[in-house]
């Protein structure tokens, strides 16, 4: 299972990598691997202003749609349009050309509510998988 | 604010969810293969199963393109001695029987008195009197209860279930690949059968399959399985697939499911199966349809594909003209025609060609009305 150093996680399988006040999300390997073959991506509308663990965004796969959410508060600065045209990238590379937004960070200590990569990896294989 | 998903909990985690089932499930004889392989297993119908190998999609596409194999263990079989007609087989069949020639075999139905559906099965003459009959795995123990009931005192019915395994070989290639496993059978005609060697052992191969493709269902004993399993994929231009591949190929070419698009409250009549009851004969289930047949349908088949990538799910609403009008049953993203496809029930048939809505509380997606299969000139019949 990939978990790169360096970014933030939730327990519902996203990540968070932070630049500034910019947070870069998407899902992490574990859960592009149980999703399996992802088949459509809803993204939500620049613009926005999201709360933290709150709906981002939609990701269809083949057995099944689930929400995905946001890991930081703030507003969506940026959405990766590549993924709706070609949502296998999600499942290809979803820590690199597969993100789903960039977001303003309203609140950079909201952080601690998240997992370091060696925390999810534990909580991760504490799953199972 | 992006639309809120449908179904929240989506992802099967071992050894977290579904723990109460988990203990009690089973495992076919080739577990260790699909472990080998890394396949992705989940629960299915009180059997551990392989759900997908490479990805759902890529072995949706190489079935269609290629050929794959697929462990179908789970099913059960009967072997039923007996006359058609001093035995009641005929009466317990929906589909017409008797013209069925040794050596062939009919899919069809077993339904209540109500004309609900028990189970869908497929009918195998093995002899004038012996018969073969596959079921679905869920069902076999109610299945060989509403035979034991109704078969008469001159039938005789053994539940071979745990002792002969099951592999689907479907795909343009499979006749190629047969060639090597089952060479008896590479001649057989669509829905026809023959017991033959395979690998040494004696048993049936029958040109049958759920994928839509030219395809073979490979029999062999529990212990044999293994052997089958690992000789087709020897040939590396076989790959295994699974039961999420089988259930997308399958909704492509529009063939219901048990338990999720029919079940006991579901006639045949709704579901677009009228085709496989004889009604020149006396069946269980007769009275109910022939009445139903007067009175009008409550509910008809309709098929449908969305108008984007989204995917309609089981369950969502059907929504004509406004208004909510039904229930999808099966849904899915088909990787061949790259749209979501669907079946389900509305209250009053639909043309083809007419716009409809599918979702979910504040969730709507674009959909047409369309006739199946989805999927166009497969190599089923070649």
């Amino acid at each position: 299972m990939n978990i790169p150093n360096g970014l933030f996680y939730t327990k519902e399988h996203e990540w968070v990598k932070i630049d500034g006040d910019i947070g870069t999300v998407g899902i992490t390997d574990y859960a592009q691997h149980a999703l399996g073959d992802v088949t459509f991506v809803e993204l939500p509308k620049t613009g926005i202003v999201v709360k933290q663990f709150q709906g981002l965004a939609t990701i269809e796969s083949v057995k099944a749609a689930s929400d995905i959410f946001s890991p930081v508060s703030g507003k969506i600065l940026e959405v990766n349009s590549k993924v709706e045209n070609t949502p296998a990238l999600i499942n290809q590379t979803c820590y690199q050309d597969g993100w789903i937004a960039k977001i303003k960070i309203k609140d950079r200590s909201e952080t601690n509510n998240l997992m370091d990569a060696a925390a999810y990896k534990k909580f991760a294989e504490g799953l199972g998988e | 604010m992006p639309q809120k998903a449908a179904h929240r909990p989506i992802l099967f985690r071992p050894g977290v969810d579904n723990m109460e089932t988990v203990t009690t499930l089973k495992n076919t004889p080739l577990l260790s293969e699909h472990v080998s392989l890394a396949a992705k297993m989940a629960p299915f119908a009180g059997w551990i199963m392989p759900i997908q190998y490479e990805g759902i999609i890529a072995e949706t596409l190489y079935t269609r393109r290629a050929v794959t194999c697929f462990d179908i263990c789970h099913m059960g079989e009967f072997i039923i001695r007996g006359d058609h007609k001093r035995s009641n087989l005929d009466k317990i069949v929906s589909g017409r029987i008797d013209n069925l020639g040794v050596g062939c075999c009919r899919y069809s139905s077993i339904l209540n008195e109500y004309g609900g559906v028990i189970d869908d099965l497929i009918v195998y003459r093995k002899a004038i009197d012996e018969w073969m009959i596959v079921v679905n795995a869920a069902t076999i123990e109610k299945d060989k209860k509403h035979f034991l009931k109704h078969l008469s005192g001159d039938a005789d019915l053994k539940d071979i279930s745990d002792t002969i395994g099951k592999i689907d070989l479907q795909g343009p290639l499979s006749r190629e690949i047969l060639k090597t496993v089952a060479p008896g059978a590479v001649g057989l005609n669509y829905y026809t059968f023959i017991e033959t060697d395979i690998l040494g052992e004696k048993n049936i191969v029958s040109r049958t399959g759920y994928t839509g493709e030219l395809g073979f269902e490979l029999y062999a004993s529990v212990d044999k399985i293994k052997a089958v399993w690992k000789k087709l994929l020897s040939d590396k231009r076989v790959k295994p697939a699974g039961l999420g591949a089988r259930d997308v190929l399958r909704l492509e070419m529009g063939y219901s499911l048990y338990g999720q698009d029919i079940d006991e409250e579901t006639s045949p009549l709704e579901a677009g199966l009228e085709k496989f009851l004889d009604f020149s004969k006396d069946f269980i289930g007769k009275k109910a349809l022939v009445e139903q047949k007067k009175t009008g349908l409550k509910r008809n088949r309709v098929f449908f594909k969305t108008l984007s990538r989204r995917s309609p799910r089981h369950n969502y609403k059907i929504i004509t003209n406004g208004k909510e009008s039904g229930i999808v049953t099966s849904g899915s993203f088909s990787p061949h025609i790259e749209c979501g496809i669907g079946m389900g029930f509305t209250p009053s048939p639909l043309p083809i060609g007419q716009n409809i809505v599918v979702g979910d509380g504040t969730l709507k997606i674009e959909a047409v009305t369309c006739d199946k299969p989805f999927v166009k000139n497969t190599s089923i019949k070649k």
